[in-house]
């Protein structure tokens, strides 16, 4: 910061807001921002871990059941789907970094093909439960193949299929809400691309591309954590 | 632009900038954005004051004879949940805190303008939400939501009442993102963490809060939209559900939401207690570190809602032990602001009185909350009009107090003019007096053992709530008050000066109203922060005449 | 105008760190997965998430340049968010797990 006053009407580099008094304030406060709301978005889903907490440690024969009915090659082609898609963002902008625009809309535009990947592939899943009467409600039903290696007392049957609907609910809210914020990722990388291709970043600014980047991290990261919670609950049982 | 004094033409000020009604839906100013929330605001309260007064209403007689027990649940739903989610919650930090902190610090303008604008949209969303569903049969679940009522067996507005403060939520936490990102990058040269008003260290504390716990409700409310929408199961107890992971989720986010409703007061206090005692603030670092405390403390002592609910013994111990240790930075603070007055010169103008009324009243809320965070205690007053008598010693003896006390501190830099000071004092002790008739006969009420809730009660609980509901109608009086004469003295009161009341502080160095972007040239602080030993006090509290 | 650059321009890192990142992500997905095949009892979940732990590290420090920021505040919101939710669902489970204790 300079020592003297500072003028109301100085210059203003481009991209510049009026507020800020140069560049670097404007980029330390974009980025303080943007990890500020990755803080508030690790608490919203933080909300769902712990209502995965309770109950898992509370019915964890009906959590197995319902994790081994998951569909494990899809769910690991996801992850590793996003791994890519990270990958892609990252060097994105390092191609920014080094002034190579083609290179940066050409990643960015793989980064969302990833995403959408990710989506398709999850409606797959999502529908594959449909057919199977795994989703919660009056029509939920778990088959004979579905409770394979577990003892169930035939008297309280109705009671253990009731109870793994709270690992469903579960894994369609957070799955759900990861969806969501896949699609936005995507709406809002589909505006980063654009403003890309115009030129507008360079090596000089592209705090928006790596602030975006650092959402989609965000989102592969809850992926990151969801797989082995949501798929990997007991599969050894399953041999 | 001369920042003297100058009476006698209008100067270009931010309310003058531009006109139309595009200059205020569209602005980014944050001060123009701090007056669309004042309005919002203020219509939220009559809705959630009518509630009350509905309230008070019916508990005038033993029988429920002035509405159905359906209507009386929820008559104190909404009187709660507008009271908390659109009242309370926004009040300072969005009036106050907008229109200062920028100002406070040495900046043009919050970090985020545009943001900041869009938080305010998003309060109105869940406002207009909110009253469509109040409007179109409301809910009755009580302001706390508790499953599987509210998921299965409630027949009212659960899933918009919830959608409403879900969006008026995310409005929250782009307050409070745009507050910690302006106070660790915009604060002007010299103006180091330990020169900044008290004010910005409660906001900021405050805006910690709003961070880290907001989010959370906002998944609670949602899953509870996601049950009695697409019938997940979440929290049915039929398939397993659990009710007591909905109360932890809940009061996760709602016991901190209480510090912030009670944090942005304290911070309006420590600021006016020492320009009315001409003196600079005793222990400063004890203060704001104190927020800090009550911020992370805050978030340790949430099941203490719970002791009844079903939690193990060991948890409400634990939880027991932990809200004790939260009271202590708030205590620390009250021990200071009386420090800071010992030897000062006092005046008791309207703010003044209003920082009196907060110290003893948040001083009784906060030592009744102790009562309560005793296990044995608990079980005998836990939903009792114990419990909301204490609540609303917190949040209206303390934090309306500080929010009234503020707007009074700060109307003259608002608006450019000086409200009349007899009236204020007039208001501030009808507010006193009204406020403490209404609630502390429920104190004996709930150790009586009134349930909260009820619409109807025994008859010898009668004398007690006919005084109550007679205190109510003086407090309303004390709130009309303020609104009508500070609308006067847009027009007739008496042009401020910068500076009417000589307090310390970068905003007091602006013109009143303040320009567009508040300073000609951006501050170079070298003074601590209330340096009273070096300013003047004014010849005389202005009053007028 | 500030002549000091900011610390994202001085780190170009190398794209091959990237891809190295990327194939360990990867890797430590499969093992993930194949951990899951190997009955180790209620070991099974904590190698599962300290697998993931190490993984959203790595995200961390390396894709969101962590490791390369000067800045000492991203770090403080990161540690306080992960503290505050550890709270959340530490003190809820220590109620839960407690009961039985009654």
């Amino acid at each position: 910061m300079s020592d003297s006053p500072i003028a109301l009407e100085h210059h203003l580099e481009p991209h510049q807001q009026h507020h800020f008094v140069d560049m670097e304030q404007q980029k330390h406060a974009a980025s303080l921002g943007m990890w500020l709301f990755l803080a508030t978005e690790l608490m919203f889903f933080g909300g769902m871990f712990c209502a995965y907490l309770i109950y898992r440690w509370s019915y964890p024969v009906e959590f197995g059941v319902g994790s081994r009915t998951l569909n494990l090659p899809l769910g690991a082609a996801n992850t590793a789907v996003l791994i890519c898609s990270s990958l892609t963002v990252a060097l994105s902008i390092r191609a920014t970094q080094m002034g190579k625009r083609t290179l940066t809309v050409v990643l960015l535009l793989l980064t969302m093909v990833f995403g959408l990947t990710f989506l398709v592939i999850k409606g797959f899943e999502w529908n594959e439960k449909y057919e199977k009467h795994h989703i919660p409600g009056a029509s939920f039903r778990l088959s004979a193949e579905d409770l394979k290696g577990v003892n169930v007392d035939p008297q309280q049957m109705q009671d253990f299929q009731a109870r793994t609907q709270t690992f469903y609910s579960l894994y369609f809210a957070m799955t759900g809400l990861h969806a969501l914020h896949m699609i936005i990722g995507v709406g809002l990388f589909l505006y980063l691309t654009y403003a890309a291709w115009k030129g507008q970043y360079g090596p000089a600014y592209y705090t928006p591309l790596e602030n975006g980047g650092l959402y989609w991290h965000f989102v592969d990261i809850v992926w990151i954590y969801l797989f082995p919670l949501l798929y990997l609950i007991d599969r050894n049982l399953q041999k | 632009m001369a920042t003297t004094a100058n009476f006698t033409a209008e100067r270009e000020n931010y309310l003058n900038a531009n006109y139309g009604v595009r200059s205020w839906l569209l602005t980014t100013d944050h001060k123009r954005i701090a007056l669309l929330y004042l309005a919002s605001i203020t219509f939220f309260f009559f809705v959630g004051g009518f509630f009350a007064l509905m309230i008070r209403l019916e508990l005038l007689t033993p029988a429920g004879d002035l509405v159905m027990a359906d209507t009386y649940n929820k008559l104190f739903t909404m009187h709660g949940q507008i009271m908390v989610f659109f009242f309370l919650i926004p009040s300072i930090p969005a009036t106050l805190g907008n229109f200062l902190v920028p100002m406070m610090i040495g900046a043009k303008d919050l970090a985020f303008p545009r943001i900041n604008l869009i938080s305010w949209y998003l309060y109105i969303i869940g406002g207009t939400l909110m009253m469509h569903c109040v409007l179109t049969g409301g809910v009755d679940t009580g302001w706390t939501f508790y499953t599987p009522f509210s998921t299965a067996f409630s027949n009212t507005k659960v899933i918009e009442a919830g959608l409403a403060i879900f969006i008026n939520g995310f409005s929250s936490i782009l307050t409070g993102l745009n507050f910690v990102v302006t106070v660790h990058r915009m604060r002007a040269p010299g103006m180091t963490w330990t020169r900044l008003p008290l004010f910005i260290w409660s906001t900021y504390a405050t805006s910690v809060i709003f961070l880290l716990g907001t989010p959370v409700i906002a998944i609670t409310l949602l899953l509870v939209v996601f049950e009695r929408a697409f019938h997940l199961g979440i929290f049915d107890p039929n398939r397993g559900g659990d009710p007591l992971l909905f109360q932890h989720l809940f009061w996760f986010y709602s016991h901190p939401a209480v510090y912030i409703m009670i944090l942005p007061a304290m911070g309006v206090i420590s600021e006016i207690i020492p320009c009315f005692s001409r003196k600079r603030v005793f222990g400063y670092n004890f203060i704001a570190m104190s927020s800090i405390a009550i911020a992370v403390f805050g978030f340790l002592v949430w099941a203490h809602h719970m002791f009844v609910a079903g939690i193990s013994l060991y948890s409400a111990l634990v939880f027991s032990a932990l809200s004790y240790l939260v009271a202590v930075p708030s205590a620390v603070k009250v021990f200071n602001w009386t420090a800071t007055m010992y030897k000062g010169s006092v005046t008791f103008s309207t703010p003044m009185l209003y920082a009196f009324g907060f110290i003893g009243l948040f001083t009784i809320g906060g030592l009744t909350g102790l009562f309560l965070a005793a296990l044995g205690l608990d079980v005998h007053v836990h939903d009792t009009y114990f419990v909301i008598a204490h609540f609303h010693y917190i949040m209206v003896g303390g934090a309306v107090m500080g929010f009234l006390g503020g707007m009074h501190f700060w109307w003259p830099k608002i608006s450019g003019k000086l409200y009349p000071e007899a009236w204020g004092r007039l208001a501030a002790a009808i507010v006193f007096i009204g406020f403490n008739l209404t609630f502390f006969p429920q104190f004996v009420l709930g150790y009586m053992g009134m349930p909260r809730r009820y619409w109807q009660y025994p008859p010898e609980f009668q004398v007690l709530n006919v005084l109550s509901t007679a205190g109510s109608t003086i407090l309303a009086v004390g709130y009309l008050l303020p609104m009508v004469y500070f609308t006067w003295s847009l027009r007739y009161g008496k042009p401020a000066g910068n500076n009417p009341w000589g307090a310390a502080g970068l905003e007091w160095q602006t013109q009143s109203p303040p320009t567009t972007f508040n300073f000609d040239e951006i501050p170079i602080v070298t003074q601590e922060a209330y340096d009273y030993e070096n300013i003047p006090a004014p010849e005389e509290v202005p009053l007028e005449r | 105008m500030s002549s000091e650059k900011s610390e994202h321009s001085d780190h170009i890192l190398p794209s091959g760190l990237y891809w190295g990142i990327w194939a360990l992500l990867i890797v430590l997905t499969f093992v993930t997965a194949w951990v899951a095949n190997i009955d180790l009892g209620r070991f099974n979940t904590v190698v599962a998430l300290v697998i993931a732990t190490f993984k959203a590290s790595v995200v961390v420090l390396f894709f969101m340049h962590v490791k390369y920021t000067s800045e000492k505040l991203t770090k403080v919101v990161i540690f306080s968010a992960i503290f505050f939710l550890v709270i959340l669902l530490s003190l809820s489970m220590a109620d839960y797990a407690s009961r039985l204790m009654n």
